[in-house]
C-alpha cells in the first residue's frame, strides 16, 4: 500500500555495488569496466562481449542488467552516489538530462582519433541527437524510428496503386480507403496514449518545436499548426478511430484482419507482424516510409547511445568497447539478434540487411529523422503535448485553444531553464 | 531527580532513533518543499531558489493534482466501508461456533495480506483480462457482455478497489476476530433468554462491544487507503485517462519520473494534512459515539 522509497532501495544497491565487484572481480591484472545496458539489448549483448573479452586480453567487462521500467531513476540515483559505470546504454531523450547534470564525458576528441566511429557514415538525425550544446556526449547505438506498416492488398483493392508520398495523396488512399470499409474498419490506427504520431507530424512541418534558446514553446508556429489540423483531421474524417491502445487488445491480429490498413510503429514490429503473419499473407502487407507534407516526410530519431561516465577511471578501455559495438561487422550481427536497426549506412549495405525488404523503409526513413529538442524537459513536453492533443481529438478543445494552452503549459515547464540559462549568462558575462 | 535521569536514559535510544529517522528526514522535506529542488539543483546546488509557499499555490492551480484528490477520495470512501465490512464478515464467519477448520481458513483469508503486491498483481491481471480473463468469461456465461476491466475509465477504479480490499482485508480480519473473541459470551447468553434474534444480538451487543476495535480499524484504513500507490502502479500506471492517478502516485511521478522534488515533498505534506484530518474526524466522530 505504501510508496516503499524505491528510491532508498537504489541507492543502497548502487552503494553496495562497488563492493560486490570488488567481492567478484578475481585479480589477474585485467581491467574490469562497468557497463549497464537495458531490458532486452543486455540479454543478447553478453554475447558480443565475449568476443570483445577474446580480443582484449586486459580487459574484462562486468555487465549488468536493468529493466527498462526502473533504468533512469536507477541511472539517477546511480549518479548522485557518484557510481555510474565507465559505459552505459543510454535513451537517446535522457541524453540531455544527463549532460545537463554533467554526468557525460564529451567524446568529439575520441571520435576525431576514431578509426572506427565515423561520422559520416551515420544518419545525421540520429547523431544530432547525441550533440546537446553543441557538444558531443555519447555514439548511436541502434535506432528506433516510426513508420507506416501497410496492407498492400487493401490498398490495391480500394485503388490505390503508388504509396503516397505526401499529406493529400495519403488523405486520398484513405478516404478511398475508408468508402470501401465495413463496418468497424478504419484506415489508420493512431491509438491515442502514445504521442509518436503527432510529434511525427511536427517535425515533417518543419517548425522548431521550442523557440528562444529552447527557453519556450512554440506550438503556435504556423508548422505545428498543420501538423495538428492534419492530425485532427485523420479523427474527424472517420480515417482512425479514437482509442487507445488498451482498448485494442491485439493491434497484430486486427491488422490481419483488416480492422485498419495503416498502423505507424517502430522496427521491432517487424518481427511480431511476420511472426503472426497468418497463411496466405505473404506479401499482402509491407512497411513504407512517412509521407510529408510536400514529400517523403521527416520521422522521430529515436534510439539508444553509448556514453562514457565522466568520473570514471577507466575511459581509454571504455572507449574501446564503444567502438567495438560500433564496428559494422559487430552491429550487423547484434541485428540479427535482436532487430535493432544499425544506425551506420555501412552496416546497412550488409546482404542480410539490404535484401530484407520490410527493413527497406526504414532505412529510406533514417536518412529523414530529425531530433527533438534538447532539453531535459523533453520527455515531459511531449507528454503534455499528447494530453492536450488528446482533449482535441476527443473534443472539447478547439485546435487554436490546444495550441495556446500547450504553450502556456511549456512556458511553466521551461521557467526553470529559462531562469538557469539567465543566470549562467549572467555569471559568464561577469568574468 | 536520579529516577528522571533514569527515565532518559531509557527513552534515549529510542528518542534518538526517532530524531534521526523521522524528525529529521520530515523537517528536511518540509524544507525541501519550500524550494524548487529538481535536477538542476541537483547538478548545481546554486541553481536552488526559494520560493516559499509557491509549490503549494501551484499544486492547487494543477488540474492533475485535483483529479488525483479526487481519485483518491473515491478509494477511500468506496474501498474502506468495503474492505471492513469483508474483514467483519469474515471475522464473524470464522467465529461462529459452527466454524470447522478454523486455524486453516483463518491462514487462507490471511495470506493474500502477506503475498508480494507485484506477484499478485500478475494473476489479477490476467483474471480481469479483457478476452482471456477469467471474470469475463464467467460474465460471459451469464450473458454479460466483456467489460475492459482496467482498460475502461469508468471501470479502472472499481477492478482497483476490488484487488486492494481482497489484498488487505485479511489484516483486519484478524484484529476484529480478536475483539470479538473478547465479547463476554454472558451477554449473548442473557439476549438469547430475552428472545433476541441473532439480527439483534449482532446490531445490540457485538456491534456496540467491536467499538473501539472497529474505530481503530477504521483509522488504520483510511490511513492507509488515503496512500494508495502500489496498486494502480503495477496494475496500470495510472492510465487510462488518469483515472487511477492517486495523490501518492502523483507525488511519485513529480518525484522520481520528473525529478521535481521540492513540489513532490508539497505534495506529500498536502496529503498528510488530508489524512490528518480524515482521522481526526474519524475519532471525533468516533468519540461522540463513545467507542472510545
Amino acid at each position: 500500500m505504501r510508496l516503499r522509497w524505491p528510491i532508498i532501495f537504489g541507492a543502497m544497491l548502487v552503494a553496495m555495488l562497488p563492493v560486490l565487484l570488488a567481492a567478484c572481480a578475481r585479480d589477474d591484472g585485467a581491467t574490469t569496466i562497468r557497463f549497464w545496458a537495458m531490458g532486452r539489448e543486455a540479454e543478447v549483448v553478453a554475447d558480443l562481449l565475449r568476443d570483445f573479452e577474446r580480443e582484449h586480453p586486459g580487459i574484462r567487462v562486468e555487465l549488468q542488467q536493468i529493466p527498462w521500467t526502473a533504468a533512469h531513476e536507477k541511472l539517477l540515483t546511480a549518479w548522485a552516489a557518484d557510481a555510474l559505470p565507465d559505459v552505459c546504454q543510454l535513451g537517446n531523450t535522457w541524453i540531455a538530462e544527463f549532460a545537463t547534470l554533467g554526468a557525460l564525458e564529451p567524446l568529439q576528441a575520441r571520435v576525431d582519433a576514431s578509426a572506427v566511429v565515423e561520422e559520416d557514415d551515420y544518419f545525421p538525425g540520429i547523431w544530432g541527437t547525441n550533440v546537446v550544446d553543441g557538444v558531443l556526449v555519447g555514439v548511436p547505438w541502434y535506432v528506433d524510428t516510426r513508420l507506416l506498416f501497410y496492407r498492400r492488398d487493401l490498398l490495391e483493392r480500394a485503388g490505390v496503386r503508388e504509396p503516397p508520398r505526401t499529406w493529400a495523396q495519403w488523405e486520398q488512399a484513405m478516404e478511398a480507403l475508408v468508402r470501401q470499409a465495413g463496418p468497424g474498419q478504419h484506415a489508420i490506427l493512431l491509438p491515442l496514449n502514445e504521442f509518436e504520431p503527432q510529434l511525427s507530424f511536427a517535425l515533417q512541418a518543419g517548425d522548431p518545436l521550442l523557440r528562444d534558446d529552447d527557453g519556450r514553446g512554440n506550438f503556435r508556429s504556423p508548422g505545428f499548426a498543420r501538423a495538428l489540423a492534419f492530425y485532427a483531421g485523420l479523427f474527424e474524417r472517420g480515417f482512425a478511430p479514437p482509442v487507445s491502445e488498451t482498448q485494442i487488445s491485439n493491434v497484430w491480429d486486427e491488422f490481419f484482419r483488416g480492422s485498419f490498413a495503416f498502423y505507424l510503429s517502430g522496427p521491432w514490429n517487424i518481427r511480431e507482424f511476420r511472426r503472426r503473419q497468418p497463411p496466405g499473407m505473404e506479401g499482402a502487407w509491407g512497411t513504407m516510409p512517412l509521407p510529408g507534407p510536400d514529400g517523403p516526410g521527416a520521422g522521430i530519431a529515436g534510439g539508444t547511445s553509448l556514453v562514457l561516465a565522466r568520473g570514471s577511471r577507466h575511459q581509454d578501455e571504455a572507449w574501446r568497447l564503444v567502438e567495438f559495438l560500433s564496428r559494422p561487422d559487430i552491429q550487423q550481427r547484434f541485428h540479427a539478434m535482436i532487430g535493432n536497426l544499425p544506425p551506420r549506412r555501412s552496416t546497412w549495405s550488409h546482404p542480410a540487411l539490404a535484401s530484407d525488404p520490410l527493413a527497406h523503409a526504414f532505412r529510406d526513413q533514417l536518412e529523414r529523422v530529425r531530433p527533438t529538442p534538447q532539453v531535459l524537459e523533453w520527455e515531459r513536453i511531449v507528454q503534455e503535448m499528447r494530453l492536450v492533443t488528446e482533449r482535441v481529438v476527443r473534443g472539447g478543445l478547439s485546435q487554436e485553444a490546444a495550441m495556446a494552452e500547450l504553450d502556456a503549459r511549456v512556458d511553466a515547464i521551461l521557467e526553470k531553464r529559462r531562469w538557469v540559462r539567465a543566470r549562467d549568462a549572467e555569471a559568464a558575462g561577469a568574468r | 531527580m536520579h529516577a528522571r535521569l533514569v527515565a532518559w536514559v531509557f527513552a534515549g535510544p529510542a528518542l534518538l532513533v526517532l530524531a534521526v529517522f523521522f524528525a529529521l528526514p520530515v523537517a528536511a522535506a518540509l524544507l525541501l518543499s519550500l524550494t524548487d529542488f529538481d535536477l538542476y539543483a541537483l547538478a548545481d546546488p546554486a541553481h536552488l531558489r526559494f520560493v516559499a509557499l509557491g509549490n503549494y499555490l501551484d499544486l492547487l492551480r494543477t488540474p492533475l493534482f485535483w483529479k488525483s484528490l479526487g481519485n483518491t477520495f473515491y478509494f477511500v470512501l468506496v474501498g474502506v466501508p468495503v474492505s471492513i465490512a469483508l474483514s467483519l464478515a469474515a471475522a464473524l464467519l470464522l467465529d461462529s461456533p459452527l466454524a470447522r477448520m478454523r486455524a486453516a481458513f483463518r491462514t487462507a483469508l490471511f495470506a493474500p495480506v502477506v503475498t508480494t503486491v507485484v506477484a499478485v498483481a500478475v494473476i489479477w491481471r490476467y483474471l480481469f483480462h479483457t478476452s482471456y480473463g477469467l471474470v469475463n468469461w464467467a460474465l460471459g456465461h451469464v450473458g454479460i457482455a466483456p467489460v475492459d476491466w482496467l482498460g475502461d475509465p469508468r471501470w479502472a477504479m472499481p477492478t482497483i478497489i476490488a484487488f486492494a480490499a481482497w489484498k488487505n482485508f485479511g489484516y483486519n480480519m484478524v484484529i476484529l476476530l480478536a475483539g470479538l473473541q473478547a465479547i463476554p459470551r454472558d451477554l449473548y447468553e442473557a439476549a438469547r433468554i430475552d428472545g433476541a434474534s441473532r439480527w439483534r444480538q449482532f446490531l445490540h451487543i457485538t456491534l456496540p462491544q467491536l467499538g473501539p476495535v472497529l474505530l481503530v480499524v477504521g483509522v488504520i484504513t483510511v490511513s492507509g487507503y488515503f496512500q494508495l500507490f502500489a496498486e494502480p502502479y503495477v496494475m496500470t500506471r495510472g492510465d487510462p485517462l488518469q483515472s487511477t492517478v492517486s495523490v501518492l502516485y502523483f507525488m511519485f511521478e513529480e518525484g522520481f519520473r520528473w525529478w521535481n522534488l521540492g513540489r513532490a515533498s508539497a505534495i506529500a505534506f498536502v496529503l498528510f494534512v488530508v489524512i490528518l484530518a480524515a482521522t481526526t474526524l474519524l475519532l471525533r466522530f468516533g468519540r461522540r459515539r463513545g467507542a472510545l
